[in-house]
């Protein structure tokens, strides 16, 4: 898949960074070339996309890497924490008036999900206690009334419609059948149109000067192209959005339109329109739809976790303990609980790209059961026996098994793991400086 | 309901075509023309500038690089020199990649249209509708998109635009029933056409998926001598996600070619010659307009020619 595709070679491009303390402007630009092309795959326009990429750059050229993390996870960090910055923050509320009804008009290109959407938001307003009306605006599209009509009779919000009147026209005598029915918000569905459709367009000025909205809502495809930016902009220029929602966002696209449409337009995305039912909305995760649109969500889920799970303060102290060789099995026992932290190492390698093939291949049982035994081994020693392994002789070897519910040959496979583990240890902390402690784990398992 | 919608003049369908697609054109000309201005010879940033230009016409970063690939090819192969001739060969390039053979339906045949949501089905159905029934042809619509509200309607007021009879069940019928219904009904009354409206289904929905094969299994059952041909409505500001579109679908339901619509916008539709050279999928039709005449058979010169 296209999809798994693009992870691994992220990755592969990060991968080539890593080992060295600070990111050279030569390593984020071979990185950057990845991402730009993942976003233009994910739809984002390429202006945007050129903006984007030269602020990851300044920020990430320098850039001191975190220690428990390789620089191609630090970019990547980069990467991602930008991106939800553009994004923006959650801002799926609805800006009510004080003197109703609160007016919020959908506007947007033809078959962008518009109707689905009114009912949608008629539905939702209802429930949180509101008295909705929908508005039929749309005297174009044949059926279109029709297609309200049932849309709000299926929600129980009441649909008001004139027929092929003058849309202006329709929406004075709205506002007045609101007000005097005592509904406190209105909700217009408007025809689809074209941003370069000038008389279109004047005919949604109008209708904003004729009802002042509190909201006008850009429905936009989520599956749109790199026009999305031409459009969203004219849009805006025009009537002064006060937010985007983004339609079909059930589907498999990336939805790079969403950041594109957050540049030039600088907008909240309300909303996620996410299914043909009409109670699947929901409100929009800048965050969730960074991750998309990179097609890595998994890795920086991981990272994530390496995150939480990696105590800095004790990685730190673990590298001293292993420049002066005190290495116990104490810190062995450690090293596998960060591991489990992290949801233990088939979730690990199935989150890292190219890593499912290899847990597919892995007996997760089997490795976990192995994990396991480590553990209990380790927990069935005195701390006097972790610190100093060499005491451990017949009888207290059979007495770690009894008490692990191992047999004395595990508790020796394990010891001569460990001597090795250390001998490696050693070496690696003789390599300098280069070889930070806890960017790898060490050790087999 | 007719005043309103006829309140853009009637033009040409040539006309049509070239003003709708006018605003595309003079963008991406006038940036090529500047580039040749520009450039005075074929230099790396020459190309990646003209890289930029296909992009932007969501041709996608693959096709588009191989594009380029092609077109240095054919520059160093004509020892090709002049900025302003690249413009040419690359049309040649954009044209010959695109061409397909011609869709002249014999009777019966069975057009069969499906694609996601909002992408134009119903309305192109109708333009078809027109443009066949014009030609003389006995044609009948079947309105399979049970599931949509005011579907229905919708195609009814487009076959009484068209002139042309239709088979209806409503909202929340059997879509399979509908068309086993609609096949009676085109041998019968012995029709040239039959044109099937399908729900709008994303593709990535399997059990939907499901439902399009059964329909498609109802027609293959039941009329055997009909030839049968799967359309798939793309909207042409669709993105990159239209390549993944035309696998499943043409997976599901052995879809023919592709029918691009709302090009009289300002998107272009690249994404076409992407599917044209991963899934070998023609484009056969072109929507330019809300109107019954918007309709365009695809002509590769042409859109190559609309495009740069
Ligand atoms: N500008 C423009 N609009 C179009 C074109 N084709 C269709 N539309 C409009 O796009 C909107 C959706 O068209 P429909 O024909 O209802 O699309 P559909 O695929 O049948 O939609 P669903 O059945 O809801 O999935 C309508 O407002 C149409 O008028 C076109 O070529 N250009
Ligand atoms: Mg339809």
């Amino acid at each position: 898949m296209a999809f798994e595709g693009l992870t691994d070679k992220l990755q592969a491009a990060f991968s080539k960074l890593s080992g060295r303390g600070k990111l050279t402007e030569k390593d984020v630009k071979e990185a950057m070339r990845e991402v730009r092309m993942a976003l233009l795959e994910a739809d984002v326009n390429f202006l945007v996309v050129k903006d984007f990429i030269k602020k990851v750059t300044d920020r990430a050229v320098g850039e001191q890497v975190f220690d428990t993390l390789n620089a191609g996870q630090t970019v990547v960090k980069i990467v991602r924490e930008e991106m939800t910055a553009m994004m923006g923050g959650t801002h799926s509320r609805i800006e009510f008036t004080g003197n109703p009804p609160t007016v919020i008009m959908l506007i947007g290109l033809q078959g962008a999900g518009k109707t689905t959407l009114a009912g949608k938001l008629a539905g939702m307003l209802l429930k949180q206690g509101k008295k909705p009306m929908l508005v039929a605006a749309d005297v174009y599209r044949p059926a279109a009334i029709k297609q309200l009509q049932i849309v709000g009779s299926q929600v129980n919000v009441p649909v008001f419609e004139m027929g092929q009147d003058k849309p202006v026209s329709i929406v004075r005598a709205a506002k007045k059948e609101a007000i005097r029915t005592l509904h406190d918000v209105m909700i217009v569905d408007t025809a689809g149109r074209l941003q370069i459709d000038d008389t279109l367009m004047t005919e949604l000025e109008d209708i904003k000067a004729e009802l002042n909205p509190q909201e006008i809502l850009l429905v936009v495809d989520a599956m749109t192209g790199q026009e999305a930016v031409n459009v969203a902009k004219t849009f805006d220029e025009r009537l002064n959005l006060t937010g985007v929602v983004l339609s079909k966002l059930d589907g498999d696209t990336r939805g790079g339109a969403a950041l594109s449409i957050r540049a030039v337009t600088g907008k909240p995305i309300k909303f996620a329109s996410i299914g043909e039912k009409l109670d699947q909305i929901e409100p929009f995760h800048p965050d969730r739809m960074a991750s998309r649109i990179l097609g890595m969500g998994d890795v920086l889920t991981l990272i994530d976790k390496a995150v939480e799970a990696v105590d800095e303060k004790k990685a730190v102290e673990l590298e001293q303990k292993l420049r002066k060789n005190q290495f116990t099995l104490e810190d062995f026992l450690e090293q596998f609980q960060q591991v489990r932290k992290m949801g233990g190492m088939a979730d690990m390698l199935s989150m890292l790209p190219g890593g499912n093939k290899i847990a597919s291949e892995v007996d997760e049982d089997e490795v976990n059961k192995s994990m396991g035994k480590t553990e209990a081994i380790i927990r069935s020693m005195t701390p006097k026996e972790r610190r100093n392994p060499g005491i451990l002789n017949a009888s207290r070897k059979r007495r770690i098994a009894a008490g692990s519910g191992t047999t004395v040959q595990q508790v020796n496979q394990l010891l001569k793991q460990f001597e090795q583990s250390q001998q490696m240890m050693k070496q690696f902390t003789k390599m300098g400086k280069g070889g930070k402690f806890g960017r790898k784990f060490p050790f087999k398992f | 309901m007719s005043e309103v919608n006829e309140k853009k003049e009637k033009k040409g369908l040539f006309a049509r075509l070239k003003e709708g697609m006018s605003k595309t054109r003079e963008s991406i000309t006038h940036a090529i023309d500047t580039l040749a201005g520009v450039y005075k010879e074929l230099d790396d940033d020459f190309y990646d500038e003209l890289e930029m230009i296909l992009i932007s016409a969501d041709v996608g970063v693959a096709t588009t690089e191989k594009i380029i690939d092609k077109l240095k090819e054919e520059v160093r192969a004509r020892r090709e020199g002049n900025p302003e001739n690249v413009k040419g060969i690359l049309k040649e390039i954009v044209a010959d990649m695109m061409q397909a053979e011609p869709f002249n339906p014999q009777s019966p045949t069975v057009v069969l249209v499906v694609g996601v949501n909002g992408v134009g089905k119903t309305t192109t159905i109708g333009k078809l509708g027109c443009y066949y029934k014009e030609q003389g042809k006995n044609v009948i619509l079947a309105a399979a998109d049970t599931f949509r509200a005011a579907a229905t309607e919708q195609l009814t007021i487009w076959a009484q635009r068209a002139g042309v009879p239709i088979v209806a069940h409503g909202e929340g019928a059997d879509p399979a029933a509908v068309v086993f219904d609609a096949v009676a009904s085109a041998k019968a009354k012995k029709a040239d056409l039959l044109i099937i409206d399908t729900a709008g289904r994303l593709h990535n929905k399997t059990h939907l998926m499901e439902e399009l094969k059964k329909i498609r299994r109802v027609i293959d059952r039941d009329f055997p001598e009909a030839t049968v041909r799967v359309f798939m409505v793309l909207d042409g500001t669709t993105g990159q996600n239209g390549v993944s579109q035309a696998r499943v679908f043409r997976d599901a339901v052995d879809v023919d070619g592709i029918i691009l619509t709302k090009l009289d916008g300002t998107a272009k539709g690249g994404v076409v010659i992407s599917i044209q050279e991963e899934l070998k999928l023609p484009v056969y039709f072109i929507g330019v307009g809300e109107q019954k005449e918007d309709l365009q058979v695809f002509d590769p010169k042409d859109y190559a020619e609309a495009i740069f």
